[in-house]
């Protein structure tokens, strides 16, 4: 009989169950159904079904590297021994900080990495390197929603219900997500609402397939969705559609939302996002009017320079309609990394502490440090954020970080005005990655540590629903590689970390980092304290706030009372402001970027996927008939896209489902179509999202130039 | 030094979305706005729906950013010299930067008996819509109204038309000109409109001017026609209120006349809004305001000091109930000064009560008209927007179904 080992799929926030067993062949497991994982059912997409092959020799990383020459040098990466590679780190990190000071040694780290992972991350830069600066990648990724979720309910979780909730509503709206392409395993969730007789609204500036799906398709021009919800709460205060005692008893605020909301009436919103009156009052009728709804935004509202806002303003749509803190109700996130949620939740985050604490909490720092075996006063306070921190690297003067850590993240294809950040990455004095494959950011590094990949490795995730997962080691290792848990440990003992190795040091084992983890996160907003790897298994899964091993977990949230100190929902007294950058007679067209089926992210592991690169083998621009007839374009033909951060080329790909204004590019590739060579870095105040979404464009024929 | 004072006269929308922008921008010191009316900034573009009793008075109140409302506190003289306002109250107050946000005044037409004698108000029973208080007013006047009537039959006389008869009363517009809205419809599009209001009821007398308010309560048209009514609602068109900046010595033209920085004629000061003339137009709308107040907002908190003013393309929409129209620029060319560069599109649908028409002068697009069917609004409204040259001619904006092909596509 052949044992298969229950586990989840590498790539994204809906984290599938599956099963691997065993192979014979290059490839050491095969990729089974798990039909009982309630999530998914059994359903994989191409990505998952395919997610074995990164484990093939050949395709990864089995050396550490190192760089030949002095460090910042050009020379070439050479294969090295573990401990040439780790001692060069540590050697080169306590010259930096002896240098420039322990801010100067930075650290970033990626939504990818499990919780144990990221929390060892976090506690590494706090106590090893002393250091201030750490962030990652999600702040990419969700952290406007994440903002508008603490300000509004006072916690921040994806989703505060479980997905298997999403077919009893009544009516659902989709705010730029396209989970036909980004996770279609979950598609059958809005299929079966719409079975249901629900209805579905998807906002979108783009027919996407998902789209194609709804009921009812609004179309804005990029970056005034803020104003279409303003709108909608308008049209649900006319037409007298507010849940009036829902308001008064679980809400405060909504005076200052009403008057926003009066600001921007239909035929102003209308002229603002193009959005025709009559499909505004369509799409107010039926979520007014329908008993249960639930509003989910991704991406879209998300990565713009008012993220934060953006996203109020849906949530403000949910408050006064009475369609929160009910059940079949409410407001959520589709997060898009694997571990977006948990990797917020445990300290990555420049501003926080395990547990979703705050480190400039006295109470948070007190009880951390007490965890960890330090003195409070000797955790640093708040860094710097994602964008901010990437844009200082190198640079000279007491803000400059001259060393870089860098663990699950390709920001060199994934960052804002990527073709800067490459710049500042190869001014560093040490750039360290720690990767499974050699993507673009490991391929400028001086040092590249080969790590430990999904199944070869246990550690727990937690998905966009706030369930938190059990990730089992089903193969060995290749020779040569090592775990992340195992890097850091050693890091930490080479820079003489207290404690390091012993009780309230730097373990590498998984589960037993997770006992530490459950022990800071308890009392905290995400509290783990009663979840341990047994009940994951046995209980599919368990939702924190778990706060206590008798504890049941919580699949939903709010349905006595908000997270806030009151109880209360807080309604966001936002108003609709233009992007950062708005086309003119320079660039005249909206870029927007966004992703495909086949691939993920950077595209650092699914381009290095056979199956998955033929389907969507490289980049494009989307742009509609009309336009491409003005520009005298035809279908294929290779054009120019121009910011003012820089020009990618890729061929052109005609579709009446973009509008006519507006361009779209996926953002997986390097190289000349690069997406994000494009993408403003204009940033959220509060969140401190860059509006990947949106920013003004020109459109070059390939050969002619301005 | 004390702070900052930015003094903005008026608390209506330009002013109100000024306050937001400026205090959003992180524009120091603080602002205050002195409104002669007893309330806080509302959304004048909502009064039809107050009248129809969709949405409470207290509803439609904006937001201003927290800053310091003084209602009720008119501004009776300005001393630029010495950067004063003088209020009615007879106090003054200092400011560093001044913004006059006035609006603009109903116009009353010269109807005899319209005046109370002893030269109050209005006479009992004429109303005329500009504030939330003759909304209030008329409001509780149209309940037992059996008849209206509705002085002047442009955008504000059809929307108050279409409101009053969702009230209950017979309602008749009295038109002067010889079509409904000309200011912003072509003739056939105005007997479109006609028609639709005739489905709700109101009947519309063009080419007629109202002389005189009988005893009796009737109407008396120019004809010698009457019509006899309970109530007379007044929408002949506003006039910039610019008595302030008059007398302060500003250059006043049709408006408080202001340059690309939104700078009046004196240091200091600054205009926007419907008492605002820029580039020898007044617009009187809501769009345009807004877009002045955040330009104004942009450059007085120091977020962007470089903002500029270069105009509006105004889309002027109406939507009441059943009658819907969208309009912009020059819709209106007879034959005699016809144009041989001008070209019109026309759709009409007599059967759908539909009719919609682009105008084009070579490869621009320089008026257009949707009335009834609007399902290309939001694509007009982006053209409007980007003003792009158009090669072949925008079907797009005549229908969703007149497709354009496409070239190459798989």
């Amino acid at each position: 009989m052949t044992t298969t080992t229950p586990t989840h799929c590498p790539y994204c926030s809906l984290q599938c169950g599956m099963r691997l067993a065993p192979a014979a062949g290059p490839v050491p497991v095969e990729v089974r159904e798990r039909a009982d994982f309630p999530v998914n059912r059994g359903a994989l997409c191409g990505k998952g079904q395919n997610a074995a092959a990164l484990l093939a020799p050949g395709t990864r990383l089995t050396t550490p590297l190192v760089r030949a020459g002095k460090a910042g040098g050009r020379g070439e990466l050479r294969a090295a021994s573990w401990t040439e590679a780790l001692d060069r780190v540590a050697a080169g990190f306590a010259g930096v900080r002896e240098r420039y000071g322990a801010d100067a040694v930075g650290v970033f780290g990626g939504g990818g990495l499990t919780n144990e992972k990221a929390y060892q991350l976090g506690k590494f830069a706090r106590i090893a390197l002393k250091t201030a600066t750490i962030d990652y990648n999600g702040r990419f990724c969700m952290s406007s929603a994440a903002a508008a979720g603490r300000i509004a309910f006072g916690v921040d979780r994806g989703l505060p219900f479980p997905l298997e909730d999403v077919p009893r509503t009544d009516c659902l709206i989709l705010v730029g997500a396209n989970p036909a392409e980004t996770m279609p395993p979950a598609l059958r969730y809005f299929r079966e609402l719409r079975e249901n007789g629900g209805t579905l609204i998807v906002v979108d500036p783009r027919r996407t397939r998902t789209a194609e799906l709804a009921d009812l398709h609004l179309q804005p021009v990029p970056g005034t969705d803020l104003a279409l919800a303003l709108g909608l709460l308008h049209l649900l205060i006319a037409e007298r559609m507010v849940d009036v005692d829902f308001v008064a008893e679980r809400t405060t605020g909504f005076e200052d939302a009403r008057a926003a909301a009066m600001a921007h009436w239909p035929e102003r919103v209308e002229r603002i996002t193009g959005v025709p009156v009559a499909r505004l009052r369509e799409a107010a009728q039926h979520f007014g009017r329908a008993r249960t709804g639930m509003v989910l935004t991704a991406r879209g509202p998300e990565q713009q320079s008012k993220g934060t806002d953006t996203v109020g303003a849906w949530i403000n749509l949910c408050l006064a309609s009475g369609k929160a803190g009910r059940r079949y109700s409410g407001y959520g996130c589709l997060t898009g990394q694997g571990n977006g949620q948990g990797g917020r939740e445990h300290g990555q985050k420049a501003d926080q502490l395990p547990g979703y604490r705050s480190i400039e909490d006295p109470a948070a720092r007190a009880h951390v440090a007490a965890v960890w075996g330090v003195d409070p006063d000797e955790l640093p306070r708040s860094g710097r954020s994602a964008y901010e921190l990437l844009d200082s690297l190198g640079a000279e003067g007491p803000d400059g970080v001259r060393a870089l850590l860098l663990m699950g993240s390709n920001p060199v294809v994934s960052a804002p005005r990527a073709g800067r950040i490459a710049e500042r990455l190869r001014a560093l004095d040490l750039l360290v990655v720690s990767d499974l494959v050699l993507s673009e950011t490991a391929q400028l590094a001086d040092v590249v540590l080969p790590s430990t990949q999904w199944a070869e490795e246990t550690g727990t995730m937690t998905n966009l629903e706030g369930r938190v997962l059990l990730r089992r080691r089903a193969v060995a290792a290749p020779e040569g590689v090592r775990s992340d848990l195992w890097v850091l440990r050693e890091l930490a003992e080479r820079l003489g970390a207290k404690g390091a190795g012993g009780e309230g040091g730097f373990d590498d084992d998984p589960e037993a980092v997770f006992a530490e983890l459950r022990r800071a996160s308890a009392g905290g907003q995400a509290d783990y304290a009663g979840i341990s790897y047994e009940r994951i298994a046995a209980e599919d899964g368990v939702f924190w706030p778990c706060p206590a091993e008798d504890h049941p977990g919580t699949p939903r949230l709010f349905l006595d009372a908000f997270a806030t100190p009151d109880g209360r929902a807080r309604f966001a007294p936002v108003s609709h402001r233009p992007a950062a950058e708005e086309p003119d007679a320079e660039y005249p067209m909206y870029l927007t970027t966004g992703r495909v089926l086949a691939q993920y992210q950077s595209g650092a592991q699914t381009r290095r996927v056979a199956e998955l690169n033929s389907a969507a083998p490289g980049p494009f621009v989307e742009l509609h008939p009309r336009l491409a007839s003005r520009l005298g374009v035809a279908d294929g033909e290779q054009l120019a896209v121009v910011s003012r951060r820089g020009r990618v080329v890729a061929p052109a790909r005609i579709s009446d489902a973009i509008r006519p204004d507006t361009v779209f590019m996926p953002f997986h590739w390097s190289g000349p179509g690069r997406a994000n060579t494009l993408t403003n870095p204009a940033l959220d105040p509060t969140s401190k999202m860059p509006e990947f979404k949106v920013c003004a464009v020109r459109i070059e024929r390939v050969g002619e130039s301005k | 030094m004390s702070r900052r004072h930015v003094a903005v006269v008026g608390a209506g929308m330009a002013a109100a979305r000024f306050a937001e922008r400026y205090v959003a921008l992180g524009g120091t010191g603080r602002v205050t706005l002195y409104g002669s009316e007893p309330r806080a900034p509302y959304n004048r573009a909502l009064l039809a729906d107050v009248l129809t009793g969709r949405f409470d008075a207290e509803a439609i109140a904006l937001p201003t950013g927290g800053a310091e409302l003084r209602p009720g506190a008119e501004v009776v003289a300005l001393d630029l010299g010495a950067r004063l306002l003088n209020l009615a109250d007879g106090s003054t107050e200092a400011y560093d930067e001044l913004v006059l946000a006035t609006g603009a005044n109903p116009v009353l037409p010269p109807i005899r008996g319209l005046r109370r004698d002893d030269g109050g108000g209005l006479n009992e029973g004429v109303h005329a819509l500009r504030t939330l208080a003759d909304c209030t007013r008329l409001a509780e006047e149209a309940v037992d109204a059996k008849r209206a009537v509705v002085v002047g039959g442009g955008v504000l006389g059809v929307s108050a038309a279409r409101a009053l008869a969702a009230l209950g009363p017979q309602v008749e517009i009295v038109h002067q000109g010889p079509h409904l809205i000309e200011r912003q419809l072509d003739a056939d599009a105005a007997a479109a409109l006609r028609g639709a209001l005739r489905v709700l009821g109101v009947e519309v007398y063009l080419g007629n001017r109202a002389r005189a308010l009988t005893e009796a309560g009737e109407v008396e048209l120019a004809s010698g026609y009457r019509l006899a009514t309970d109530l007379v609602v007044l929408a002949c068109g506003v006039r910039p209120r610019t008595g302030l900046a008059h007398t302060a010595g500003l250059t006043v033209g049709k408006g408080v006349v202001v340059d690309d920085t939104l700078a009046a004629s004196a240091p200091h000061v600054y205009a926007i809004g419907d008492c605002a003339e820029h580039a020898g137009t007044v617009h009187g709308l809501a769009g345009p305001a807004w877009e002045q107040a955040d330009v104004l907002a942009a450059r007085l908190s120091g977020a962007d000091p470089d903002a500029r003013y270069t105009g509006s393309r105004p889309l002027a929409r109406l939507s009441a109930g059943p009658i819907e129209y969208a309009a912009f620029g020059e819709v209106q060319f007879d034959a005699a000064d016809a144009d041989e560069d001008v070209d019109e599109l026309r759709l009409t649908d007599a059967t759908r009560g539909t009719y919609k028409k682009l105008v084009m002068r070579g490869d621009r697009l320089v008026g257009a008209i949707l009335l009834g069917d609007l399902a290309t609004v939001g694509d007009l409204a982006r053209a409007l927007e980007r003003d792009d040259s158009h090669t072949d001619a925008p079907l797009h904006l005549l229908s969703q179904h007149l497709l354009t092909t496409t070239p190459g596509a798989s």
